[in-house]
């Protein structure tokens, strides 16, 4: 559904990406693996459109969208739910969710019950700094599923979430998949990588390796938590 | 036979603006209709006196909100100029006695103006456990001849609650020169919220002031504008904690959507008592990118996102 072929930028002299290739597909849930500092946010706004590779394409349903940008990449299914979503003034979070025209009020409130949220006790908050950063990350959540998109791209989504409220999200990760979204969870937890069918794991600006998850678990844990080489891995150990 | 066509024209402007006729025609909800210097239309409901004079160039107003007074319906007031030129001046006293509750909701229209002043002297007393809310909205045409001056000194009693909105974002504002000050008692509650929109050649200029001068008063002074094309805006908005456990907060935030647009903002925050807290936040910039970001991730267009943050930011 989505290809990443030899991705490459270079940011300050710094390669950040160098020759990315992968494929998320449909009904499928990706986790993307990595130490901080590897370029998973990077990749992901390249994904969405918000900053453009210096090489290689990225191309959705057979069609090259590298260079197109945000909206255009949005009307045709993909969406992105930031690591540290965006708050607004005088917005309200029904009207958020209602950015998709064609969401129904009851599917809104079903978005809301499924990250946990009581519709009648948040349709009506501001998705403003009233909400705390956990629950502002589980409206995004919910919203980009009421965006009902081909592709979701997540950014940590379960970073700062209470343990209560992980399961919600994990749920709703693992629901977004049965309802046919590919889907690309950016992660450092063990449950998100629970929901995943697949592991990614990044370094240096690659894939360097996947598989199952919970084998990919245990090489990640063997190997790249003890990576003293970010920007430079053993690459030969992979 | 002339003040009926008048008042027809004021009610056609007034509905057009969104207010309520229904409001203006009931004989159970105060209101007060002005056209220039006229008094065209006025009517107390139980709890409430209006007293009015005309004068050369305008009106003088007397608001009375008897003591223990429970104002159910808010009470609409409706000024206005309609021809292309004029001059309104209207003097407003208020005196919102002791332990009463008021909502009043002003509408201000000058669809045709070319060049049209409209100045409001008000100067409001709120009695002790008093609670007065006023929330005026403008209505002006494209042209931006209009010249708004609403000044206003407000007191407010002990355990007191001024709370006040002045909201211009529909059509061109001309000039605007606001400035309103409040002086609250002990425990009592201030707040101004001022929102505009500026385009083309307006020029905007807003100072708010509190003066927390009981113990344990709080105050709030807040300003959203958004300008472009090429306005240009002034926010000085000032807050001093002059009694003990004083908290007051002076929050503006202005975003520049225009090439030729001027903005500043000068908060001042002063304390006189060592026990009083007063803070402030004011930020110009343009739209912020993220916002812009995530909304065109959810499909929205440059354009669209642009509106959504700006109708949120005036809302």
């Amino acid at each position: 559904m989505l290809e990443i072929r030899d991705l490459k930028l270079t940011l300050n002299g710094k390669p950040i990406l160098d020759g990315l290739n992968f494929a998320v597909e449909k009904g499928r849930i990706h986790g993307l693996l990595g130490v901080n500092g590897v370029g998973k946010t990077t990749l992901a706004n390249l994904l969405m459109g918000i900053s453009y590779p210096d090489k290689g394409s990225i191309v959705f349903e057979g069609q090259d969208i590298t260079r197109r940008d945000i909206s255009e990449r949005a009307r045709m299914g993909i969406t992105l739910a930031w690591q540290e979503p965006a708050r607004f003034e005088g917005l309200t979070i029904r009207e958020y969710l209602r950015m998709n025209r064609h969401l129904s009020p009851r599917e809104a409130n079903n978005f809301l019950w499924m990250v946990g949220l009581p519709p009648a006790d948040y349709l009506d908050r501001g998705v403003d700094t009233s909400l705390s950063g956990g629950e502002r990350k589980r409206v995004e959540l919910a919203c980009v599923m009421a965006m009902k998109p081909k592709v979701a791209i997540l950014d940590e989504p379960d970073s700062g979430i209470d343990v209560v409220s992980l399961p919600h999200i994990m749920n709703a990760i693992a629901e977004m998949g049965k309802r046919g979204s590919a889907v690309l969870l950016i992660t450092h937890g063990e449950e998100a990588v629970n929901v995943a069918d697949e592991i990614l794991i990044m370094c240096a600006g690659r894939i360097i390796n996947h598989g199952p998850p919970q084998a990919m678990c245990e090489w990640f844990r063997g190997n790249c938590s003890t990576c003293k080489h970010i920007g430079q891995p053993d690459l030969e150990g992979a | 036979m002339v003040a009926v066509r008048e008042y027809e024209a004021m009610l056609e402007a007034y509905s057009r603006a969104g207010g309520s006729l229904e409001a203006l025609r009931s004989k159970d909800v105060g209101n007060l209709v002005i056209h220039g210097n006229k008094v065209l239309g006025v009517n107390e409901a139980r709890g409430i006196k209006i007293e009015t004079q005309e004068t050369e160039t305008g009106v003088n107003v007397h608001f009375l909100v008897e003591e223990g007074a429970k104002i159910s319906h808010p009470v609409h007031l409706c000024f206005g100029v309609l021809p292309q030129q004029g001059l309104q001046e209207i003097v407003l006293e208020v005196e919102a006695l002791a332990d009463s509750e008021v909502d009043v909701i002003a509408h201000c229209i000058f669809p045709n103006a070319l060049d049209v002043t409209h100045r409001m002297n008000a100067d409001i007393v709120i009695g002790d456990h008093a609670r007065f809310c006023y929330h005026e909205t403008h209505y002006h045409g494209e042209s931006g001849g209009v010249n708004v001056i609403p000044h206003g000194r407000i007191r407010v009693g002990k355990k007191g609650l001024w709370q006040s909105s002045f909201t211009l974002i529909e059509g061109c504002v001309g000039t605007l020169d606001y400035d309103f000050e409040v002086f609250g008692d002990e425990k009592s509650v201030s707040e101004l919220l001022v929102k505009v929109s500026g385009k083309k050649e307006d020029e905007i200029n807003v100072v708010e002031r509190i003066y927390l001068e009981g113990k344990e008063a709080r105050g709030l002074a807040k300003t959203r504008l958004v300008l472009s094309d090429n306005a240009r805006a002034l926010f000085r908005g000032e807050t001093y904690g002059n009694a003990p456990f004083a908290r007051g907060h002076v929050d503006c935030l202005e975003i520049v959507n225009g090439d030729g647009v001027v903005a500043k903002a000068i908060p001042v925050v002063c304390v006189n008592d060592k026990r009083a807290k007063v803070t402030h936040e004011a930020a110009i910039g343009s739209i912020d990118s993220k916002q812009m970001q995530t909304l065109m991730a959810r499909g929205l267009s440059e354009e669209e996102a642009v509106d959504v943050i700006v109708k949120g930011i005036l809302r």
